[in-house]
């Protein structure tokens, strides 16, 4: 058992360095191919797992990629999966960084280099445009149906309106409890003992 | 001493940043280039630029830059590892939190919604992002369509769904077709 965790922490290190090397842009960006990975090839967490540790990354704080590596490595390993995961996180961007910054002249007017990363940056929108497009499949088809309407109003609010994210994940936090609350108080109505 | 300055700068950008990305970008304005002048407001913006042009988190990147200029490797690890401390702190709580008390009926209903505005916001990051490279975030216009994006985006975005391709190797793909052409245009002009 304990071994199969440190191989598994191993693995998961292995995967975020992996991913944390190929990801340009924010944290959903590496969220996107966390999921891709960790749920629909490892099947380690459930996809509601994981939208539920993307939120609480997202409203903790500190850096999205190196909380979710946190919280998908307590998940997944444990206390080594945490260590080897974060680990995994941040050693691409650290080593890619000191390297860039002793070059940066010569990589920042480089053509090449420029055109190979617009090209990669049409498909990191590919990858993400993909996992959205099945996250909202699931949601329309399963569980509550006052969730598509929430998400609407979430997608104008941060599309339309740039209301700040972690705005956005509080106020969905106080409907959730409000949803709760009310619910448990027409039951006591409906059902006293 | 510099290096535990650097600790503790860096600290209080991973403490304050919530949100990520581009959150961290004032702080580690306020932080680290007002007081202490570490680096000039033109090294700065130059880290941004690499920030955004390299993987990883703005704030990790800018940890390693900063340190690895004041105070080589050993700079780059106490700033990074700054920046860290907070996450490893309070989002190890949460971990824990999440694992006891998943099953609750209120959490339940609270995840629900935040799942739902997850999903939502990932839609939302992914078509912004989508504007910015298709149109440079500018209005588009008749003259300058950028079909070549467009076709390179919609190829890669039909393997990833109907052919369930290695996301990773579907972007890399992106980026060899892009300097592949540009190096081929540039040598027919």
């Amino acid at each position: 058992m304990r071994k199969n965790r440190w191989k598994k922490a191993l693995l998961l290190m292995l995967q975020m360095l992996y991913i944390s090397s190929f990801t340009f842009g924010g944290g959903f960006v590496i969220v996107s191919f966390m999921k891709r990975i960790f749920v629909d090839r490892y099947h380690w967490l459930e996809e509601q797992e994981m939208l539920d540790l993307t939120a609480l990354a997202q409203s903790a704080p500190g850096a999205i990629a190196v909380n979710a590596a946190i919280l998908v490595g307590w998940r997944v390993a444990g206390l080594p999966g945490m260590l080897l995961s974060v680990l995994g996180t941040i050693l691409p961007p650290m080593t890619i960084l000191s390297v860039v910054s002793l070059f940066y002249q010569a990589f920042a007017t480089n053509p090449y280099v420029a055109l190979a990363l617009k090209g990669m940056q049409a498909g990191v929108v590919a990858v993400i445009l993909d996992v959205a497009l099945s996250l909202l499949e699931k949601l329309l088809k399963t569980g509550d149906r006052r969730h598509p309407w929430l998400a609407a109003a979430a997608f104008l609010a941060a599309f339309c309106l740039h209301v700040h994210v972690v705005v956005i994940i509080l106020s969905a936090g106080i409907i959730g409890t409000l949803i709760a609350l009310c619910g448990k108080r027409k039951e006591e109505r409906h059902d006293p003992f | 001493m510099i290096l535990s300055e650097l600790y503790w700068s860096f600290l209080q950008i991973g403490m304050f940043s919530v949100g990520g990305g581009y959150a961290a970008i004032p702080l580690i304005q306020n932080i680290v280039v007002k007081p202490h002048h570490w680096i000039t407001m033109a090294e700065f913006t130059d880290l941004i630029t690499i920030a955004e042009m390299t993987p990883g988190p703005i704030a990790v990147n800018a940890a390693t830059f900063v340190g690895f200029r004041i105070a080589g490797l050993a700079g780059a690890l106490a700033a990074t590892f700054g920046c860290i401390t907070p996450s490893l702190l309070i989002v190890s709580l949460l971990a824990l939190a999440y694992a006891r008390y998943q099953k609750m009926e209120l959490l339940q209903s609270i995840l629900g919604c935040l799942r739902a505005a997850v999903v939502a916001l990932i839609t939302s990051a992914g078509l912004s992002i989508l504007g910015q490279v298709l149109f440079l975030g500018g209005v588009p216009s008749a003259a300058h369509i950028p079909y070549f994006s467009i076709l390179l985006f919609a190829a890669a975005f039909l393997l990833l769904r109907k052919y369930k391709w290695n996301p990773i190797l579907v972007m890399s793909l992106c980026g060899a077709v892009n300097l592949l052409l540009g190096i081929v245009t540039e040598h027919i002009s």
